[in-house]
């Protein structure tokens, strides 16, 4: 990449420097009020059937505590496949996300089905540990059968200004991924401005992740609408920069069918229909999935179904 | 894949329009003895309801009618007078979605403008005015009422206009004569019922209908004290003479052309925003419109290429569809205009776009549009079309963009957008204009006093300052 004529944005920390705190600033109010504009479109009748199905096919069916069982995850993972048993038509979620150790689990559970198997990694959530637990965590990942590996950045790092010790990380992370996909957590609840946003982003596309992912889920706020928009803008930017397309996935704090599908409106209207489909847009969420499900039902009965109805694995 | 929002109108059984509508006068709803005239909603051409015409008999009478409630309201204890006010604000909160469905009928706008700017900013500027009508002594212009106020306001914001010029009249012990645009009497008229169901003594507030001439008619009763106008510079010079040599006194806020200045460090992302919302934001129908933007040579050509992305997003269609953001034009008046400027535009050489975007059949509508390669002597640069045309202009120094910005008769408002502090203070400290947004744009706020310089008019709405025009200082 480097040559005598142009300077490799990622050669010195004081390169990769200038180039991100070069990006074009994002102003808080803007930011926070075209999300909010949006919030308020009205997705109704097929608009809304259209919108659920699709946002059913995003989800990342996710479960990350430190009590998850085998059962629980083949559980899930049978949701996964087949969201609502009764109702085939009921599209299959996009993958199932897992601690690393449960990942030979979920691969026979959802072989087959398409839905594929996503795995935290590199000292999940915090991301405080060597590089070298982060890299072997991750390849054991990969090799237990993951497709996708959700890694996390390491926040001190970015907010102390070591951009070039985030850009390795993720360079590294990347190379033991081998030809599993990688998710860039960005932890944006820790990230404090819309600015940092906009830089982790462009730092993680640069340093070759495929999709960049808000939060881990367990920082408060997690995926707001701004944030999201903030990072769809960089996917948008980074396309036309350097012809190479990444994913977005919101995560943490998407519940309901709103939630999902204030998210698509903003996909929409944000970067359009090349970003309307799971190979570039995922929901990181679990909880929103049964919320999905009955509301998908009352579009077709006219009424909602108590809770019971659906199941909570 | 596609994803194309289903139709999602919002119901016009809310408001029940009635056939046709008399004046208010003196507390009740009576004929006029000059020519109706019938109301239309611009986006179908259908005909709203019948409109009574005041006559120069009937607009005598309302000032009557307000002279003779001065004697009552203006003696009126102010934290009484606030009441009143606050009354009415909460009706109006009450009734928001009634009265935000009969603006976008009547006018045309989105109704998501009507619902989430347009009644907000009017419940708003009820309750600011309350809150000063017994702290009066502490705005420092005195506390004594100037008397009959003679109001003559736009179509382009009807019940936002009405607000500005009633509450701070009201809250200061003035009694008024208000005249709507005659192609948007119909929520005036809901305000007079609302004021019926606030029990505002009759003749405080009075609205007579009709075309220029009844404003005319106002402007010019003898027994007028005060006239407050928003409107256009040209109707606004006729009332200025007409009033020149007379005791009122007079309030103008005229036409525009503001600059919208993006400098090359703006936040791109959300400049192209302000800019969509300075000039399409109520289908660029807004005196204080940021009609010419001015950009940064250096990011002149990445901007535009946003600018226009985002222009491909617009919705333009129903007013009434709660995802609708270009709404109709006013009037066939109004839009004959708008094609006329634009056409001037075409043979003057600057370059005409357009995003694709179906026109519906009936109805007035002109897409959003873009005209590069303007020239500040432009016509399209110079004068106001109140419609959504952007002219675009760039410039290479901060010197020149403050040069280029100023350079117009008007100076109601402008935009800079910069993310260095000290560029933004010295640009706005150098722009004649009566409202600088920084990073925004029409933003508005009854906290904040509004109004022009040069051309654009005088006298300020909104704030403290606002009360100065309905105090005798």
């Amino acid at each position: 990449m480097s040559t005598t004529t142009s300077i490799d944005v990622a050669s010195s920390n004081a390169t990769l420097r200038a180039f991100l705190h070069g990006l074009p600033g994002v102003d808080r109010v803007g930011a926070d009020g075209r999300a909010a504009m949006l919030g308020t479109r009205s997705i109704k009748t097929t608009a809304k059937r259209q919108a659920i199905d699709l946002a059913i096919s995003m989800v990342d069916l996710t479960t990350l505590e430190g009590a998850d069982t085998p059962g629980k995850v083949r559980a899930m993972c049978a949701k996964a496949v087949h969201p609502d048993p009764a109702n085939p038509d009921v599209p299959k979620v996009a993958a199932v996300c897992v601690y690393p150790d449960l990942v030979a689990e979920a691969v026979p559970a959802v072989r087959g089905s398409g839905v594929k198997v996503a795995s935290v990694a590199t000292a999940f959530p915090s991301g405080r540990s060597s590089l070298e637990v982060k890299v072997t965590d991750t390849a054991l990942a990969v090799a237990a059968g993951a497709d996708e590996v959700d890694m996390v950045i390491d926040r001190g790092a970015f907010l102390a200004g070591d951009y070039l010790k985030v850009y390795e990380e993720i360079v590294a992370i990347k190379a033991a991924c081998g030809p599993a996909h990688l998710k860039v957590i960005l932890e944006t609840g820790e990230l404090s401005t819309y600015d940092n946003v906009r830089r982790a982003s462009w730092l993680a596309m640069l340093a070759g992740g495929d999709f960049i992912k808000t939060s881990t889920g367990k920082v408060q706020p997690a995926a707001t609408l701004p944030v999201t928009l903030v990072m769809l803008e960089a996917v948008r930017d980074f396309l036309a920069a350097t012809g190479r397309k990444v994913g977005v996935k919101p995560a943490g704090g998407i519940r309901t069918t709103k939630d999902a599908i204030k998210m698509l409106v903003l996909v929409n209207e944000t970067v359009g229909d090349g970003w309307l489909h799971p190979d570039w847009f995922r929901l990181g969420a679990s909880s929103v999935l049964n919320d999905l499900l009955m509301q998908r039902q009352k579009q077709d009965t006219g009424r909602y179904s108590g809770p019971d109805y659906f199941t909570l694995d | 894949m596609m994803f194309e929002y289903a139709p999602a109108p919002e119901s016009r059984d809310i408001v029940d329009i009635r056939s046709s509508y008399g004046m208010f006068v003196d507390g009740d709803f009576v004929d006029g003895t000059g020519p109706s005239f019938k109301t239309i909603n611009p986006a179908t051409e259908e005909p709203l309801a019948e409109i009574a015409g005041a006559s120069a008999e009937d607009v005598d009478r309302a000032v009557q009618a307000a002279r003779k409630a001065f004697a009552v309201w203006s003696a009126m204890p102010g934290a009484e007078r606030a009441k009143y006010l606050f009354r009415i604000a909460r009706i109006i909160q009450e009734r928001a979605r009634e009265l935000a469905v009969l603006e976008s009928l009547d006018n045309g706008k989105p109704i998501r403008e009507s619902r989430d700017v347009d009644l907000p900013l009017v419940a708003a500027h009820f309750f600011y005015y309350a809150g000063w009508a017994d702290k009066l002594e502490y705005a420092g212009y005195g506390t004594r009422p100037i008397g009959v106020a003679g109001q003559v306001i736009p179509w382009n914001f009807p019940l936002l206009m009405l607000a500005w010029k009633v509450a701070p009249a009201l809250a200061c012990g003035n009694t008024v004569v208000l005249k709507p645009a005659e192609t948007t009497p119909l929520t005036a008229l809901l305000f007079a019922e609302i004021c019926r169901q606030a029990d505002l003594p009759p003749g405080v507030v009075n609205i007579v209908t009709g075309a220029g001439d009844v404003g005319a008619a106002v402007v010019a009763h003898p027994d007028v004290n005060k006239v407050a106008f928003t409107g256009s510079t040209e109707v606004g010079r006729l009332i200025a003479r007409n009033v020149a040599g007379t005791a009122k006194k007079l309030t103008l806020e005229l036409g525009g052309k503001a600059a919208n200045i993006v400098y090359a460090d703006a936040a791109i992302d959300q400049a192209v925003e302000g800019i969509v919302n300075g000039i399409f934001f109520n289908q660029g129908h807004v005196c204080c419109a940021g009609s010419r933007l001015l950009v940064q040579e250096s990011v002149a050509g990445e901007l535009l290429e946003s600018l226009k992305r985002r222009l491909g997003t617009l919705r333009l269609g129903d007013p009434l569809d709660k995802n609708t953001d270009i709404g109709a034009i006013n009037s066939a008046a109004q839009l004959a205009k708008i094609r006329e400027l634009s056409e001037i535009g075409d043979q003057e050489g600057a370059e005409r776009w357009s995003p694709p975007c179906a026109i519906p059949e009936r109805g007035y509508w002109f897409p959003p549009t873009v005209f590069t390669g303007v020239a500040q002597s432009h016509r399209i640069a110079r004068e106001e079309i109140f419609g959504p045309v952007l002219s675009v202009l760039t410039f290479r120094t901060p010197e020149e963009a403050v040069q280029k910005a100023n350079n117009t008769p008007y100076g109601l408002s402008a935009g800079v957008w910069t993310e260095k502090a000290s560029l933004m203070l010295w640009t706005a400290d150098r722009l004649r204009a009566g409202v600088v947004w920084s990073n925004t744009f029409n933003r508005f706020d009854p906290a904040s006093p509004f109004g022009g310089y040069k051309e654009s008019g005088y006298g300020r709405e909104g704030g403290r300052h606002g009360l100065e025009a309905y105090l005798a200082t």
